[in-house]
Order: C-alpha cells, then structure tokens, then sequence
C-alpha cells in the first residue's frame, strides 16, 4: 500500500468519525453531549502507531472539528486539544496498549484531558466565556459517554490502524 | 534478533517526538491566533466555509439515511405510554386554550401598533422550510446546528429561525447548501423579548443547556417592572428585522425573582421549542426571495421556486 492511499484512507477514517459525530449520534445525545469519536480514533492511532504519528492524526482530526459545520468556536482549539490527546496517549501506550481495562482508562483520561484543554482555551480567548461551573457539568458526561462507546469503536480503530501500519523491516 | 528489532522500535517510535510535538503545537496557536484576533473578516473564514460547502451536503445525506432509524423507538412505546400522553396533551390543550383567551385582548392592541409601524413593509412572514442535519456537540460549548438550506435557497446571515413552537435561534453562515444557526440557548446570544401581558421589554440570554430542562433569563429593562410566571415572552424585533424580527412566541416565564443588589427584574424563562429534538425549522426570509425551494407564505399561498 503507498503512503498515498494510506494517508487518503486515515482521512477518510477522521471525516467519517467527525461527520458521524454531529450528524448521527446528535440523535443519541445526552443533555446535548455527544461520544467525542475523533477522539477514540486518535487514542487508537496513539495505541497503535505511537505519540508522533498520533499528534499529526490528533492535528487533522481536530481541524477538522473546528472547521466542519455547526462548529462555531476559534479555530484550532479542537486541534490543540486532540495534539496534546494524541502524544500523552502514545507516551503511555506500552502500559495502556496491552490489556482491555488499561485502553478503558486510556480513553477516559484523554477524554478528561481533551475536553478539559478546549474548556481551558474557550476560558482563555472568551470564546464563549464558559462557566466553570458548565465545564464541570458537561466533562464528566462526556468523559462517561466516550468510555460507553469505546468498546465499539476502539477495537475497529485498532484494527484498521494495524492494517495501515507500514511493514516492519527487520534489521 | 527479533526480541532486538522490537527493543530498538520500540525506544526509538518512544522517543519523545518533540520536534513534531512542537511543530504541531505553534501550528494550532498560530491557527487560534489568526482565527480570534482577526475578528470580523478571519483568514480562516474562506477554509470555513470551503468546509461547509463540502461537508454540508455530506451531512444532510447522512441526516437522511439515519432519520427513520431515528423514529424506530416511536413503534415500540406501550399504550399505557401513549394513554399518559393523551391526557398530557389534554391538560396541556386546555392550558393553551385558557392562555389563548388571555392574550387576545394584547394581540388587538399589539397588532393596531404593528400595523402603523409596519405600514410601509408588507405584512406576514415568509418561511424557507428546513431540517436540522447536525448539531454541535454539548464538549464544544457553543450551542449551533447546521440546517440544510443555504444560499440557494435564499437564507442569509442574521436572519430569523423558528419551528412550530416558537423561536429557534438565528443564521449565522451561509454556505452553498447548508447553514449554521445559533440557538437561542447558547451563552453568546442575546434576544430582545417583550412580555405580552405588560408589553415591558428586556433582554434574554441563552445558559448554554439544551435538555428538557433549557431556560433562559431575561433581564428586564425597566427596573421597576415585573413579570409573572406564566407570562408568555415574544420577540421585540429588531430593526429592519435582522437579526430577529417581532412577534415570535418565544417561551413563558417559569419563576421570578428580583436581588436588591442588582437594578432589575429577572425571570427564568422556559423555552417552548425541545432544543433536543429540533427536526422541521423556517427560516424568516423576505417575501421576494429567489428560492430553490416551495417558500411558505403567511397569506397561506405557496409560491413556488421562481
């Protein structure tokens, strides 16, 4: 497989992930809260493929999120939540990689943390001015729906990653 | 060998990768900085709404394929279900019927105002009908949907949405085919509201909640003005109609309550439009609109795309 078609297919994977964000599981919301699956993606790429690869995916796919409609927010703030998502998974991935539980709580601290870093930066920029008291109400929510569908969508996220993984030369 | 192999990918693919972090990290804050210092006329807007062009239509298609799985769980609700509705919607009838008798006397005397302030403007409002595709997630704290009309079909920025209950929110992009509206609920937006009992006026401000439980608090402009619960809430209107033009049933006051400290009267206001559930919304466009779609007129005749 080139890298031409590796790259088009990791796109693919992140617009599909955004675009079934906003569009699909808008209809299973909770109190407007919706599973962050460009996150999970990004987890699975860190798990996988390591923190490099993961930050540069992390980069893409939080572009996208601040960019696809009804995104209203300053540009870039999904793409440094998920940057910083995506390399503080690939750091722990030798211990949260092996085992179904650690890729549990994997995903539910960068849920935390990513949620939290965009919270962060809205408060920073006032855009919008986020009360602290709103944050706290909606990351915990969003930290338990990313986990409820984890199971679903980790393992797919794996999959494809370990397919898209260039071959190994031994040397 | 091979155990060797493994030990060396693994140190070198763990190598903190700084330079790539780093890079990364001055992209997204050169991309932050460009987009909310630029204010008005942003260097993103053009990648924005080239997005928007692209993923509308991918998010109205995909709206489309999922919305009958969407009313699946309708089929399966038990008649003891649909028993408890009827009486729900009952008492919420003759609730509505009572409440109607209450506000003729204050629609005569609106419309009689309207009338002489309207009477170089055509009177009545034309809807381009639309369907909610997508809706920002609750993690991103703006709260926005995307509606699948856009430019072709007449929609412009600052214009007014509403659905059958009452007023949605208003346009704040344009792409080709899509939309994006802010909600009424989300924090950044203000409403001018008037109380139809006391005609007194006061502005209303979003919590950034969208669940059942979505209010709204309306500061009253005048001090000593009061509000009381149950009050029904219409829009103001604003000047030449943009963003919002007046008359549009907005919520009923749920509670009151009034601080020394602060000049003015509050009130919770408790929206008449299911924010969660938004599907069918009209976009309030001038008559003449050039459309792509069947424009509701308020005349009840339909004029057709021209």
């Amino acid at each position: 497989m080139t890298s031409l078609v590796r790259a088009g297919v990791l796109s693919c994977v992140v617009l599909v992930a955004v675009v079934l964000q906003v569009a699909v599981f808008s209809m299973l919301s909770f109190e407007g809260v919706v599973p962050n699956l460009a996150l999970v993606v990004v987890v699975g790429a860190a798990l996988v493929r390591g923190p490099q690869f993961a930050a540069v995916l992390g980069f893409a796919a939080g572009l996208a999120l601040d960019l696809v409609p009804p995104a209203d927010h300053v540009a870039g703030r999904w793409a440094l939540a998920l940057v910083v998502v995506g390399y503080l998974a690939g750091r722990v991935r030798n211990d949260a990689g092996t085992s179904a539980a650690g890729a549990l709580v994997a995903v539910a601290a960068c849920s935390f943390v990513g949620t939290s870093v965009f919270a962060l930066s809205g408060m920073l920029l006032h855009d919008p001015a986020i009360p602290v008291g709103e944050a706290l109400h909606v990351i915990p929510v969003a930290v338990l729906y990313d986990v409820l569908v984890t199971p679903f969508v980790l393992p797919l996220a794996l999959r494809l990653f370990r397919r898209l993984q260039p071959h190994q030369v031994a040397y | 060998m091979r155990g060797r192999s493994d030990a060396r990918r693994t140190s070198e693919e763990n190598r903190p990768s700084r330079l790539v972090l780093v890079l990364l990290l001055v992209a997204c804050f050169t991309v932050i900085t460009l987009d909310a210092r630029a204010g008005v006329h942003s260097p993103v807007d053009p990648v924005r709404s080239a997005a928007g062009d692209v993923f509308g239509p991918v998010e109205t298609g995909t709206a489309a394929v999922v919305r009958p799985f969407a009313a699946v769980p309708e089929h399966f609700r038990t008649t003891a279900a649909m028993r408890r509705d009827i009486v729900d919607l009952q008492a919420k009838n003759s609730q509505l019927r009572s409440e109607l008798a209450g506000s003729a006397l204050d629609r005569n005397r609106a419309a009689e105002l309207d009338g002489l302030l309207a009477s170089s403007r055509s009177t009545g409002y034309a809807l381009v009908p639309a369907r909610v595709v997508a809706m920002g997630p609750a993690q991103s704290f703006s709260r926005t949907v995307t509606i699948d009309a856009g430019r072709g079909a007449g929609v412009r920025p600052d214009q007014t949405v509403l659905n059958n209950d009452g007023l949605v929110g208003r346009v704040l992009r344009v792409d080709r085919s899509t939309a994006t509206v802010l909600l009424i609920v989300d924090q950044e937006s203000v409403v001018g509201g008037r109380l139809s009992s006391s005609m007194e006026v006061g502005f209303l401000r979003g919590r950034g909640q969208v669940g059942g439980d979505a209010r709204l608090d309306l500061e009253l402009v005048d001090p000593s003005a009061t509000a009381t619960a149950g009050d029904a809430l219409v829009t103001w209107g604003s000047r030449h109609g943009a963003p919002y033009v007046a008359g549009i049933p907005v919520g009923r006051v749920a509670s009151v309550y009034a601080s020394p400290r602060q000049q003015s009267t509050h009130a919770v206001i408790e929206p008449y439009v299911d924010f969660s559930t938004l599907d069918l919304v009209g976009v309030v466009v001038n008559r003449h609109t050039r459309s792509d779609r069947t424009v509701i007129k308020a005349d009840a005749s339909a004029g057709g795309p021209r």
